[in-house]
């Protein structure tokens, strides 16, 4: 069995699942229950500053995207910072921690952007023998608007001022996470970074409007008649997520920076995903709770066989291993040359394939009178659309042209890799060495 | 009463009232909301869709499926009666085993169609629910037509008539429309008096005037009819019923599947309604299923399908079949009756074995008997009343392209009409496509 114990800033934990600092890890008895359930790691719900806790809104706080069978796909909420006392938190941290040594557990915070306010709150922090603090510069409401949460974090100045007080006043890990409601990820990233931050974790959730009440004619979740913006998690979110993780671990600014991934992840798949794509470590929440804790038994033993398989002895063995794969456009190989192939033996004729490609693409799929779907090649310019809206999986796959093959399409041979860069259409192209 | 399933004769109450309640209570009971919106998601919006190709009313059922997918049952059920206005009973009664579900491609692939049936249920039964009837009249035209036969066929034509605008009269035999709707076909396929209330609902698009306890050799007179109207549909069914032609088939205790069918249709209360201790129901169609099924469940001991040729001949599918054995009727396949025996009533049936040669059915002399009390014949209907001069072909009234018939003006459609499936959607196809070339016809 392979070994999930994940070193992260030197934070070890007996696997790479954390749950991240939201409602699940608001309380000690939650987070016992996360504990109990086997989850490596718990980022305790954002503290905010001594004095009135915040209150949140007490009509629904939460909105949803489903799918088939009402499956949860995507979930925002309005909820604020944890509504307790500080001082509560902090006890309960304290006895959480002391319990649990083998755990991770960091406590996320968002107080004001002000020197004295993270000067106060830090040491009180120490005090509980956290593993580490994560900065709460995401959440896109509520808070934001009071000058904290994503307000912080779209202002790389701000970003780097305050990592900068807590690598003063604090002297455990300082993980600052990110929020995506920025246009380029990487300028927070390096922020962060600049500030000389141990980790970024990302991404927080996504400003959005789930739904429309078409009654009310109002947004979802409705407060007494009026709706407003809230964070987007869940599956939905994933691939926005995996990209700015991605351009994390790959941008030269801020290369070997640790990752903790945020954004999604529902099975271990997704968290070799993120793993793969330079992650540290991967943070859940949706899927804890829409599922319950357990789900974190199946993302262990999913992991655990994919990295027997892959002959993976330690997490740190396939970690941003897949970082070099990742790359611009501009580099993709254009003499790479597939063509889509149906095959006809797990073909339900359904005709999505043919419905999609002659309405909406190329018009490279035929459809006979006993409804035969074969793949015209002179017109197929491997889109892969076919492939995506096929309900049959590894019915429709690519067939790559081999070298000095002729694409039946463009009558050209294919020759060697060649990208856009010396491609003579580029107007900006150059020279071939 | 102390009747029981092994009380002798043919006898009212084998089972305890609640017990013959659930007993006929829906075969498919309704989707509620979410169950249909998981069904409907399993459909794929197939291109060109082979489901409704095979349907004979041809609904748009990619469409109509993903009207209830996003919510919006009652539009679906608009898709769905713009094809086939009696899409309600349909949805209860169509082999889709057979029709759309056999051709989804769910099938092909994974042995479970999308419920096809069950979904068109959900959405006719939503729109209905509302008590609305989703179509208008066009202008008046002025056009008069008689519908002979308010079974499936006369409806459908009679609906699409009076939508062109035209002025319809609606005859039947019987005391009340509907045809097969309503006297044929399974009890627990059209419960709650369906067939009724979905005439009733039908009827509200207007311009119908219906009358009852007329037909044809009953009040009226088909050269009358031309006289009186531009336009005259036939949609009178098959009223005549096979013989067994065996000796002893004028026993008491032997009577036509269609005949018992039909009274426990009409039955208020099923427990009054008697019914052999032994059933045997000769025949292999949807009728023999319908009225070995319902003796069981009535109570009879045993019942028993015998039919003379194979049983993969059945005209019943293979649904029927399933769902005749899984309530305990015993299908004999290769034997016909030979004889009734018994003492003024029927006490036994003689059966011999048959054999095919080739697509000839041979005897091969070796006969058994079954205890009978009751024998139900259900070996086919045939074309009765049909007007004189009318070119019959094959036992029905032969038509050319959508129905017209041998004689100017007159059209015909439904199970009286050569061409087609004996089935209810067929039927609307038929009484539809009438409609249409009637109307194409008298506006010249």
């Amino acid at each position: 069995m392979a070994d999930l114990t994940t070193d992260f800033l030197g934070i070890t934990s007996p696997n790479p699942f954390w749950l991240a600092s939201a409602p699940p890890t608001d309380k000690e008895y939650n987070v016992r229950r996360a504990f109990e359930a086997g989850w490596g790691g718990v980022v305790w719900k954002t503290l905010g500053s001594e004095g009135p806790p915040v209150v949140n809104v007490n009509g629904p706080r939460y909105g949803a995207v489903w799918g088939a069978d009402r499956r949860l796909l995507g979930l925002n909420n309005i909820e604020l910072i944890t509504d307790r006392d500080l001082f509560t938190n902090l006890e309960e941290i304290t006895r959480v921690k002391k319990d649990y040594p083998d755990r991770a557990l960091i406590v996320s915070l968002m107080v004001p952007c002000d020197e004295a306010s993270w000067k106060a709150i830090l040491p009180l922090v120490e005090e509980t023998g956290a593993d580490g603090i994560e900065l709460n510069f995401g959440c896109p409401h509520g808070m934001a608007e009071r000058g904290m949460g994503s307000a912080v974090g779209q202002v790389p100045e701000y970003i780097t001022m305050v990592t900068e007080w807590c690598k003063t006043y604090y002297s455990k890990p300082v993980i600052v996470k990110l929020t995506p409601n920025i246009t380029d990820i990487r300028h927070p990233a390096r922020a962060a970074h600049a500030g000389k931050c141990d980790a970024v974790s990302l991404i927080n959730t996504i400003n959005s409007i789930t739904s429309v009440n078409l009654d009310m004619l109002c947004p979802e979740p409705m407060i007494d008649g009026k709706g407003t913006h809230g964070g987007y998690c869940g599956p939905a979110v994933k691939p926005i997520a995996l990209n700015m993780v991605a351009e994390i671990a790959r941008d030269p600014d801020t290369r070997g920076l640790p990752i903790s991934a945020i954004g999604g992840v529902t099975t271990w798949r997704d968290a070799a995903e993120f793993m793969v794509m330079g992650a540290g470590n991967v943070q859940v929440c949706t899927a804890a709770m829409t599922y319950g804790f357990k789900v974190v038994q199946e993302m262990i033993s999913g992991l655990s066989q994919w990295m027997d398989e892959k002959g993976y002895a330690a997490t740190s063995d396939f970690i941003g291993k897949g970082v070099p794969n990742v790359t611009d456009w501009q580099y993709l190989n254009l003499n790479y040359v597939t063509k889509a192939r149906i095959n006809q033996d797990d073909c339900i004729k359904c005709g999505r394939c043919f419905a999609a490609c002659e309405d909406t693409s190329h018009q490279a799929i035929a459809m006979s009178d006993d409804r035969t779907f074969t793949v015209i090649e002179e017109e197929c310019v491997a889109c892969n659309l076919c492939v995506n809206v096929c309900p049959v999986e590894g019915c429709i796959d690519m067939v790559e042209l081999d070298k000095g093959a002729v694409d039946p399409r463009t009558g050209e041979t294919v020759g060697d890799y060649a990208n856009w860069t010396t491609h003579p259409n580029n107007p900006s192209k150059v020279a071939a060495e | 009463m102390s009747n029981s399933q092994t009380t002798p004769g043919i006898v009212p109450a084998r089972l305890p009232g609640e017990q013959i309640a659930r007993n006929f209570a829906d075969l498919h009971a309704p989707y509620d909301a979410h169950e249909a919106r998981v069904a409907a998601d399993r459909c794929y919006f197939c291109h060109d869709a082979p489901c409704m190709t095979a349907c004979p009313t041809s609904i748009d059922i990619p469409l109509f499926i993903r009207q209830i997918a996003t919510g919006t049952p009652e539009a679906a059920a608009r898709t769905i009666f713009e094809q086939n206005i009696l899409g309600g009973m349909c949805a209860r009664v169509c082999p889709t085993e057979t029709l759309c579900e056999e051709a989804c491609v769910r099938e092909a692939a994974e042995g479970k169609p999308v419920e096809i049936g069950r979904l068109q249920r959900h959405a006719t039964d939503a729109l209905m629910a509302r008590n609305v009837h989703p179509f208008t009249r066009a202008e008046p035209t002025g056009k008069t037509v008689a519908v002979v036969g308010a079974g499936p066929a006369g409806l459908a034509c009679a609906h699409r008539l009076a939508m062109k605008g035209h002025d319809v009269t609606l005859y039947d035999m019987r005391a009340k429309p509907g045809g097969l709707n309503e006297f044929g076909i399974a009890a627990y396929k059209s419960t709650d008096n369906f067939a009724q209330a979905e005439v009733d609902w039908l009827l509200r698009i207007g311009g119908i005037t219906l009358e009852t306890g007329k037909g044809l050799g009953q009040g009226l007179d088909l050269n009358d009819l031309q006289q009186a109207f531009d336009a005259v549909f036939l949609g009178i069914g098959l009223a005549g019923v096979n013989a067994l032609r065996a000796e002893g088939e004028d026993m008491g205790g032997v009577s036509n599947a269609v005949d018992f069918i039909a009274e426990l249709r009409q039955s208020a209360d099923l427990t009054g309604l008697p019914v052999g201790r032994n059933v045997v129901v000769i025949g292999g169609g949807m009728t023999a299923v319908d009225a070995a099924v319902q003796s069981r469940l009535l109570g009879a001991e045993t019942v028993t399908i015998a039919y003379r040729r194979g049983q993969s001949r059945m005209g019943a599918s293979t649904f029927e079949q399933d769902l005749a054995a899984s309530k305990g009727v015993r299908i004999m396949a290769n034997v016909r009756p030979v004889a009734v025996h018994g003492a003024g009533a029927a006490a036994e049936i003689e059966l011999e074995y048959t054999t095919e040669e080739g697509d000839r059915l041979v005897g091969t002399g070796e006969t058994l008997r079954l205890r009978a009390d009751q024998v139900f014949k259900a070996i086919g209907q045939t074309l009765e009343g049909a007007p004189e001069g009318i070119q019959i072909e094959g036992g029905k009234i032969k038509v050319w392209d959508a129905g017209r018939t041998s004689l100017p003006g007159v059209w015909a459609g439904g199970d009286c009409a050569g061409g087609g499936e004996d089935l209810t959607v067929t039927a609307v196809a038929e009484g539809r496509d009438a409609a249409e070339d009637i109307h194409k016809v008298l506006m010249g």
